[in-house]
């Protein structure tokens, strides 16, 4: 085994990266992978809290890049899902803790008993972006479509590019059909257009997100949920495989327009 | 002998500095102190560093890009002579050589009749927070993203979407245009005009902005 390193990263804070790490780490776990969850965002640490693995953790990752643990005793086993591990990150110190190197290190060590590590990234463009996208094999940018958000993933794909560990891939995050329909909101199709990288999925708007993730339960583990079956099939596409993406209303021209080119001229 | 401490050249790519032999803790000193010294020639700059014998452990690579990271300087080669310090170059995602060298230059001038000027092909897109300048004209091949930045001594052509900010006739050129395949700039500035989009969206065409009277007026590519 030797894990893929991947690293979810947005710029801008608040557009859902802890909530995509967790949910694309347990749907890859549920499809039965060895998934490690790094959370890089020193200071502030809430990916425990969405895994609901709060208050099972003892050593973080700053005592294991320190050496005052081994890597194995900050690694948390979740509770549901086997296979689910969480690297929580330091709540008293801050991004200086760790460097590039330091990130490129933990992931080597651990890269051949997984196969999947997935590092959250804290928003900014500073030295924690930096610490999370240096052991990164692939980078998902995730962006919600609001053009403040957009802005600041154009721009973190200008510096990922620049660090020759481009382009990345995108998620749009809380798409709302309804307010697209209502031009009330930029689509997909305009997001895409304009930060013009490969698409890995469209994860609608969901009031239950906020409900599993103070749960501490990821939605991706709920097959009634739009946006945990969102998360599922972006996971499946990082396996691989081609999933097509969720028939929503709004979304034009990802399904739409196969349609619109197959029909008989219809519209 | 004493080696020079500090040799600075501007490459393709950026600037190249070549760090003399001698304890690597004093060059390392001389260089950042060099380069804080003259913040402003290299801030935002792209830097190639030739180590030459040092042999460097990653640690040591990395403590650096990230000190000159601090300075806005971004370390993007290491060229060395050892094989260790190459290594642990690599191992940080740092290139060790530098792109190729660019084909000799075309030297044939074109005849008398056809009277050319210098200008900049770039063939990528700008994302929000690049920037290119450029004392002639500047042709692109590709997208101007908002939250880009493009200013040019002469004109701007741009094959694709501009949607950020451009500046033509930098030094206060009149008759500079700016032209692209959409033209939806945030600004537009031609010499000391400055203009924004109307607001709403419009169909997409080529348009060419120019000044008009003192105004900057855009006009559909077959009307202009």
């Amino acid at each position: 085994m030797a894990a893929k390193i991947i690293t979810i990263t947005s710029g801008k804070g608040g557009v859902g990266k802890t909530t995509a790490t967790a949910n694309i780490g347990a749907a890859l776990a549920k499809n039965g992978n060895k998934v490690a969850c790094i959370d890089a965002d020193i200071g502030l640490r809430n990916l425990d809290v969405v895994l609901g693995l709060e208050n099972r953790i003892v050593y973080d990752l700053v005592d294991a890049v320190e050496g005052r643990c081994r890597l194995r005793q900050a690694m948390i086993r979740d509770k549901h899902i086997p296979g689910l591990f969480l690297i929580p990150s330091a709540q008293t110190r801050d991004k200086t803790a760790v460097s590039p190197s330091d990130m490129v290190r933990i992931c080597d060590e651990l890269r051949p008993d997984l196969d999947w590590i997935l590092i959250d990234s804290p928003a900014g463009i500073e030295r924690g972006f930096r610490n999370a996208i240096a052991p990164a094999d692939e980078i998902i940018i995730i962006t919600n479509p609001e053009i403040s958000a957009v802005r600041d993933a154009d721009r973190i794909i200008g510096l990922i590019e620049a660090e020759e560990k481009g382009p990345g891939q995108l998620i749009i995050n809380r798409l709302d059909f309804k307010m697209v329909q209502q031009k009330n909101m930029i689509s997909a199709d305009d997001v895409v257009d304009l930060l013009a990288i490969e698409l890995l999925g469209i994860v609608p708007e969901d009031k239950e997100v906020i409900i599993s993730t103070n749960q501490g339960v990821p939605i991706s583990t709920d097959d009634s949920s739009l946006a945990g079956r969102a998360f599922c099939n972006i996971a499946r596409r990082l396996e691989g495989e081609t999933v097509p993406f969720l028939d929503l209303e709004g979304s034009k021209g990802l399904l739409k327009r196969f349609t619109s080119i197959f029909g008989s001229g219809g519209n | 002998m004493q080696t020079k401490k500090i040799e600075i050249k501007g490459i393709k790519d950026g600037l190249l500095i070549k760090i003399g032999s001698g304890k690597w803790a004093k060059q390392e000193k001389a260089l950042l102190e060099h380069i804080n010294s003259q913040k402003d020639f290299f801030q935002g700059g792209r830097l190639a560093l030739d180590v030459g014998n040092h042999i460097l452990k990653a640690a040591t690579l990395g403590a650096l890009r990230d000190t000159l990271f601090d300075s806005d300087v971004k370390l993007w080669a290491i060229l060395s002579d050892s094989p260790t310090t190459e290594k642990a170059a690599q191992a940080l995602g740092l290139a060790t050589r530098l792109t190729k060298p660019s084909p000799p230059q075309l030297r044939d001038r074109p005849s008398p009749a056809i009277r050319g000027e210098a200008a900049l092909l770039v063939h990528r897109t700008f994302r929000s927070g690049q920037k290119v300048k450029h004392p002639s004209h500047i042709i692109i091949l590709g997208d101007v993203n908002p939250g880009a930045e493009i200013i040019a001594g002469g004109s701007i052509i741009v094959w694709g979407h501009l949607r950020g900010v451009a500046h033509a006739g930098a030094e206060g050129d009149s008759k500079a245009v700016v032209c692209a395949l959409d033209l939806s700039p945030t600004q537009l500035r031609i010499a000391d005009r400055i203009s924004v989009s109307p607001p709403g969206g419009k169909d997409v065409q080529p348009e060419v902005a120019r000044l008009e009277d003192g105004q900057v007026v855009a006009h559909p590519w077959n009307q202009a």
